[in-house]
């Protein structure tokens, strides 16, 4: 009995401990959205705790989620794929920024075809998922590789069902490049696919197309590379033959004008330059301009300078990119110019 | 002795007056636990149709028969999406149920004593499988191998059969609208049989031992005493499978192809009612947007409450001619 007795003692004092514990931990910081940047964000806070003792509650509950999240005022930031449009910022009292880069590439199953041995263009690229190229030996793709052997054999497009971040950036640069794409189906997280099958999410994506011959779908960068897909190289703005990596990802985000952009709204998709990857993606953070709890938001500031300022090889080991410097010194002057609490930066 | 009877009438001892107010207690406690249940159930019929309409505004009538579905223009319709859903369903009962009642006529009528147990505990560990599980497997086992062998077979096989050539044309890509019901067969497997199963065992053995006296065979037990005596239940466990059908998600997203689309051929990648909301609700942006995906889900609610309804309407009917 007095055993019993004991161990329901030493229980329930573990269990106020514990309910002390959650109480010291209310200064985490709090944040919900895309789940593209999730693994790093997971990664970083890890880093993070370890040093400052503060830890990261985020959700990867999707874009979309994030956005109405913030809305709702349920977190101190938002993470989205898809930058808001500034007049929707104005509109919230908000401001976004970059926070770290990836990449979306096309990967095939053919037959005897190893990854970057393929190359495609935009507008090859968005004649397939519209359908109007529905063979693999079809004359535009048979240009643009003149010694590869291709089959015979039609394409099946695979897409994603979910609405993601990735396929706003993938639908956004077929837009850019291709006028049918713009006008018949449109730039959106989720959108009315003419042809091809859908998977949830990057897995259902890449069993497709692993799991059938002839098939073609988008997935990140990093997960194509984890997975040892067949990515194919892609032709930019500039026709310049480029292979998806950091480099060209980076190269990318340097080629970008961020300066003269409003709310650091700029879409990464078909930026010129020599080596630019022509599907780079940026993920944004949402904060509000004057937010309700100033020190909450003050120590997510300081969690992201301190992502910005150590970060970068944690997101190498991921296959992220780490945003460039320059980018970095206008997003922390864009913290200085408009968060404030009662009429004062609250970064500085 | 008088004191007796007054003590009972009028001074009623604490052990009476203690299983009085248990009583009463007993009553108000599960008053309220069934009034629970109704109030959860109008607060989400209610909040249902108060998140559909706008969407229900907007597109009016035309939304339950109109295939397109735009996030990009923002036109929604949800033809496509009712229709996979009542496809799969059918095809997952067309399957599943012949199966169900012949394991359960096995394990009751058949079966060696021995064997009984190990069958009834796999479909009971059938039905604790969580759904994810079957879409994994539904997608990296079971849609490979329907790619590589049953599909081109049932192509061939059906090539220049009027009808039955339109239903399995096309590319055998794997998933699509007959995998997902496959998988919604398995699914509903256990529901059904164990329902059955129990309400076979119900049947008195006096009636069978009679029916198995005057020579009948086991078909002619099952068909003229067992089935008649426990179709009721029969019928209950078949809705209790079609509801499952209809409602299932995560499994079916993995393995339809996810595609806002009405196709001829099973073998084409098609969606479902709740799979479009799995896929699209976190992303969606805009009022309309979700009010759509909302009214999808209103539309579900009402299939599930009419195929119950018609249930109900059978089983009154059935018991109608009975009395006759």
């Amino acid at each position: 009995m007095t055993v019993i007795r004991k161990t329901l003692a030493q229980l329930a004092l573990a269990t106020a401990g514990a309910l002390l514990a959650t109480n010291a931990m209310a200064a985490d910081i709090s944040g919900a959205g895309a789940t593209f940047p999730y693994p790093i964000y997971a990664k970083w806070a890890d880093a993070y705790k370890t040093e400052t003792n503060i830890g990261l509650n985020y959700q990867s509950i999707g874009s979309g989620g994030g956005i109405k999240q913030i809305k709702a005022k349920t977190v101190t930031f938002g993470a989205s794929d898809k930058p808001l449009k500034p007049e929707e910022l104005d509109e919230m009292g908000a401001i976004q920024w970059p926070m770290v880069m990836g990449g979306v590439v096309p990967v095939v199953n053919l037959p005897g075809i190893k990854p970057g041995e393929m190359k495609l263009d935009g507008k090859t690229l968005a004649d397939i998922y519209l359908g109007k190229i529905t063979k693999w030996n079809d004359k535009a793709i048979a240009k643009l590789n003149p010694d590869v052997k291709l089959p015979s054999t039609a394409i099946l497009v695979a897409h994603r069902s979910d609405g993601s971040g990735t396929t706003f950036n993938f639908t956004y640069y077929l837009g850019a490049v291709s006028d049918g794409w713009r006008t018949k189906v449109g730039v959106d997280a989720s959108v009315e696919w003419p042809v091809g099958i859908g998977g949830k999410g990057n897995e259902g994506v890449s069993a497709t197309v692993t799991q059938t011959e002839g098939s073609i779908g988008y997935v990140e960068y990093a997960y194509a590379l984890q997975n040892k897909m067949t990515y194919t190289d892609m032709i930019n703005k500039d026709g310049k033959t480029v292979a998806p990596s950091a480099e060209t990802f980076a190269a990318a985000a340097a080629n970008a004008d961020w300066s003269k952009t409003k709310n650091f709204y700029l879409i990464l998709a078909d930026q010129p330059g020599a080596d630019s990857w022509p599907m780079t993606a940026a993920t944004f953070i949402i904060m509000y301009k004057k937010p309700d709890n100033a020190a909450d938001s003050l120590t997510a500031l300081k969690f992201f300078d301190w992502s910005y300022k150590n970060g970068g090889k944690m997101a190498g080991e991921l296959d992220y990119v780490p945003m460039p410097d320059s980018v970095v010194k206008l997003v922390e002057k864009a913290w200085v110019d408009n968060i404030k609490d009662g009429g004062k930066s609250i970064w500085n | 002795m008088n004191t007796a009877v007054t003590a009972v009438a009028g001074n009623p001892s604490p052990t009476l007056a203690r299983h009085k107010l248990m009583e009463s207690l007993l009553r108000i406690l599960t008053r309220c636990a069934a009034i629970t249940v109704l109030i959860m159930l109008s607060g989400v019929i209610i909040s249902l149709i108060d998140g559909s309409l706008p969407a229900l505004k907007a597109f009016g009538f035309s939304f339950f028969h109109t295939e397109s579905w735009n996030p990009v223009t923002e036109k929604f319709g949800a033809a496509a999406p009712i229709y996979g859903t009542l496809v799969t369903s059918l095809i997952a009962m067309l399957i599943g149920f012949p199966i169900s009642i012949g394991i359960a006529v096995f394990i009751t009528e058949l079966c060696p004593p021995k064997l009984k147990q190990p069958i009834s505990t796999a479909i009971e560990l059938l039905a604790g499988i969580p759904s994810i599980i079957y879409g994994i497997w539904g997608l990296f086992v079971l849609a490979p191998l329907l790619q590589k062998y049953v599909q081109p077979l049932l192509i061939k096989a059906f090539d220049g059969v009027p009808g039955l050539s339109t239903l399995f044309a096309g590319p055998p890509y794997g998933i699509g609208v007959l995998t997902a019901g496959l998988i919604l067969s398995i699914m509903v497997l256990p529901f059904i049989t164990s329902i059955t199963r129990d309400v076979f065992e119900t049947v008195p053995p006096m009636l069978k031992e009679s029916a198995y006296g005057l020579g009948c065979t086991t078909w002619e037990v099952v068909r003229h005493v067992v089935l008649p005596f426990t179709k009721t239940g029969v019928i209950g466990g078949v809705m209790l499978g079609l509801g499952r059908a209809l409602g299932e998600t995560m499994a079916v997203t993995f393995v339809i192809g996810n595609a806002h689309r009405i196709s001829h051929s099973l073998l084409a990648p098609g969606t479902t009612i709740s799979a479009s909301i799995a896929n699209e609700f976190t992303e969606a942006d805009g009022t309309l947007y979700t009010s759509s995906l909302i009214a999808l889900g209103l539309i579900l609610f009402i299939i599930t409450f009419i195929v119950l309804g018609a249930a109900r309407l059978m089983l009154l009917r059935m018991k109608q001619s009975e009395g006759r």
